[in-house]
């Protein structure tokens, strides 16, 4: 299997689909002439023309919205944010008639259509431009959310994006985009709602997905070097969520970490914990602990930057807690 | 952080242990693992170990008082700390745990031998319990497994974060043998099993389920018939003065013959090697055979495990060994659980036969009667002098069926009479 960055990985999906249908095109802000803010669309402004590479004016708002009516009229479209930040703009079209459209239609108009773009935080670029949108986004009713970690998930994540006939939320990373894994050749997608069991342990569950996925499978490289052994469990879907691989792994190990990029309030990881409690209730041995950004607007110094993220010694102190070794 | 000294459970049925000595007095250093005092259960003399590193504050037990499991018997904590409020504390589990009862025999727990289970780490130090006194702090997970194992919670120290039951507590109470059942564990038999044990579970059929409602009624709870059984030991006495011609070292007594012999035929039927679970019968794959033997304080029945799988002069080296320290009252709790069948022998005073109570939840016991020489009618029609030995067996018949019963003994006649085939 060639071994390829995330980067990579992502424009080659795109250019299966659009050489796969002729109705999948891509739309954003310097997709085509640019080869994208990321270079995720090199070479596609070339290959399949300006018809289907669509450079927009910065208006979020308005390429958002063109991209609903062509999904109402039959085309497939995939809008790429620049980052998710951007997006706060588009949020009216995202939410209110993406995800509504074919529910207030009666079932007339299938909104198979893709918003995807780095999400979340890179290095020192400040409050603003340093937020994790999954937990809000998959709120919505009618959205699905997919947080691929690794570039095998990022291939086959946007082609079933693609493929799903309805609007899929693609959160990818900019810290992400140069990391590499195996990527196979031929044709293959990542259903999605289905997780990962990345890392077979037995000791502790870590309940992850999305850019975190690294953080966790180092800290159970760590964690191994003590003799502590822990699932690593990639839900790479946040919405819907696959349930049962949850349940799976906590009532092997007994105890769960849930580790997410965002904030606490609200996070994806409360919702996790909420199936835990539910579901494995007489198979904990200890409190489920949630490692998460802290509870403030980004800081753009360093040092307090890294306070703020959660981080592989977090992860691992989290563990040791719930194995009640500290 | 202090650490309270409970009576503990160390005897499958114990509910009350009289505490003869205290080997720490007030004062003394104690790491966790030391012996604290010797304890005398409804069965043997045991040891109680402490279960937390400090100094032995306070014997709130004097030697020589009898006191119920999970009653508060002293405290270990640091020199200086303040421990008048542990004083007044109940035991943890409340006061309904810490009684547990046995009402069922049957419920025992995994004998394994009694080392001091393994943990990741130290106990974190837990600060003062956060929750009301009486109520224990216990995982969901360990609750589950107490009430699985039928451990009492009151007898067990938590090593999590405020004293917290965490799952490696509840293991290492398992660990260190028997433990009462706890009183709201429901009764079921669950059977005394060495880890790792090799059985097979089989459903009850409908007949089984009828034979053994409709034969509980008539004769309960154990329905039990009895099989009596004749045989020549012409060949055994034969064999072991052959043996003993060899050297010393070859001396095997009768009793140790029938031992082997009882071993192999139940290998030939499992139905017979098997506990009554009530709602299915438990066969095992190697036979754990008991032998009854009686010592001052009464009857006590010692294990000989894989019996089947040891040969003549391991089984007469181990009975020996297990009668003695059954009557110096030194076995262990898992040398005396975990039988699959048993034995019971009053041959040595001169009983010519009996029936012995099978002792749940296996489904039956061999009783064997003395060895005399009796005149016979030969095969020739002439009169010889034969050693004669009876047995009665007694069956269980909710899991036993007479024919199976009979043919057991059948297969044990034919090795009895035959014992050359116990080398095959």
């Amino acid at each position: 299997m060639a071994i390829i960055t995330y980067r990579e990985a992502l424009n080659q999906a795109l250019r299966e689909e659009m050489g796969r249908d002729d109705r999948v095109f891509l739309m954003g802000e310097e997709v085509g002439v640019y080869n994208g803010a990321y270079k995720v669309s090199k070479g596609l402004l070339e290959e399949f023309g300006e018809m289907r590479v669509v450079d927009t004016p910065i208006t979020e708002l308005g390429f958002a919205g063109v991209g609903v009516g062509a999904a109402m009229v039959g085309l497939r479209p995939v809008i790429e944010f620049m980052t998710w930040n951007f997006a706060l703009l588009a949020i009216d079209q995202v939410v209110n008639a993406a995800a509504k459209m074919l529910y207030m239609s009666g079932g007339q108009y299938p909104m198979p259509m893709v918003f995807r773009g780095p999400n979340g935080a890179a290095l020192q670029l400040s409050a603003q431009h340093s937020q994790d949108f999954e937990s809000w986004l998959a709120h919505i009713p009618g959205l699905k959310v997919v947080t691929p970690g690794t570039p095998y998930d990022a291939k086959g994540l946007l082609k079933a994006a693609i493929r799903d006939d309805n609007p899929v939320i693609v959160l990818e990373g900019e810290m992400l985009y140069n990391t590499k894994g195996e990527v196979p050749e031929h044709d293959y997608i990542v259903p999605i709602g289905e997780a990962e069991l990345k890392r077979e342990g037995s000791d502790c569950s870590i309940i992850t997905n999305g850019k975190m996925v690294l953080v966790a499978m180092n800290a159970a490289d760590q964690l191994a070097k003590d003799g502590i052994r822990v699932d690593v469990v990639d839900l790479r879907t946040v919405r819907p969520m696959d349930v049962e691989a949850i349940i799976t792994s906590v009532q092997k190990t007994n105890r769960a970490v849930v580790l997410e990029e965002g904030w606490e309030i609200a996070g994806i990881g409360a919702q996790v914990v909420d199936y835990i409690q539910r579901e494995c209730f007489d198979h904990l041995d200890a409190p489920v602990i949630r490692v998460h950004q802290a509870d403030v607007p980004m800081p753009y110094a360093k040092g307090l930057e890294k306070l703020a993220k959660p981080d592989l010694q977090k992860t691992i102190a989290a563990v040791r807690k719930v194995m009640y070794l500290d | 952080m202090a650490t309270k000294v409970f009576m503990e459970a160390l005897s499958p049925t114990m509910e009350e242990g009289r505490l003869v000595t205290w080997l720490k007095q007030e004062g003394d250093a104690v790491k966790s693992g030391e012996v604290l005092a010797e304890v005398e259960t409804d069965k043997a003399v045991m040891e109680l170990t402490a279960r937390g590193d400090g100094v032995l504050r306070k014997q709130v037990v004097a030697a020589g008082t009898t006191a119920a499991v999970g009653t508060l018997v002293g405290i270990i904590a640091a020199a200086d700390e303040d421990i008048a409020a542990l004083l007044g504390g109940a035991a943890p589990g409340g006061a309904t745990s810490a009684a547990p009862a046995a009402s069922a025999p049957a419920v025992a727990t995994p004998s394994v031998p009694a080392a001091p289970a393994p943990r990741a780490a130290a106990p974190a130090a837990p600060a003062a319990p956060a929750t009301p006194a009486g109520r224990a702090l216990v995982s969901p997970l360990a609750r589950r497994l107490a009430d699985e194992s039928g451990v009492s919670l009151g007898a067990v120290q938590g090593s999590g974060p405020g004293g917290r039951i965490v799952k490696r507590d509840i293991e290492a109470a398992l660990a260190r043998g028997p433990v009462a059942s706890s009183p709201a564990a429901p009764a079921r038999a669950s059977a005394p099993v060495r880890t790792g044990e090799a059985f097979e579970d089989i459903p009850l059929t409908q007949i089984r389920k009828t034979i053994a409602k409709r034969l509980s009624e008539s004769i309960g709870p154990i329905p039990t018939f009895y099989l009596t059984a004749e045989f020549d030991l012409s060949r055994v006495a034969e064999m072991r003065t052959a043996a003993l011609a060899i050297g010393d070292a070859f001396k095997v007594s009768f009793n140790d013959v029938i031992l082997k012999a009882v071993a192999t035929a139940l290998t030939q039927h499992p139905d017979v090697n098997a506990h009554w679970l009530g709602d299915r019968i438990r066969r095992f794959g190697s036979v754990h055979l008991g032998m009854a033997v009686a010592t001052d304080d009464g009857l006590i029945v010692p294990v000989i495990f894989d019996a089947d799988q040891k040969g003549l002069r391991a089984i007469s080296a181990e009975a020996k060994a297990l009668a003695k320290k059954a009557r110096e009252r030194k076995l262990k709790p898992e040398e005396f659980t975990g039988s699959s069948f048993s034995v019971s022998n009053l041959g040595m005073m001169q009983i010519d036969q009996f029936t012995a109570i099978i002792n749940p939840p296996e489904v039956g016991i061999l009783a064997i009667g003395a060895i005399e020489d009796k005149v016979v009618v030969g095969p020739d029609g002439g009169f010889t002098v034969q050693p004669r030995l009876r047995v009665t067996m007694s069956c269980d018949h909710r899991a036993v069926d007479g024919a199976v019963g009979a043919a057991f003994l059948q297969t044990l006649r034919r090795l009895i009479e035959n014992p050359l085939l116990l080398s095959f």
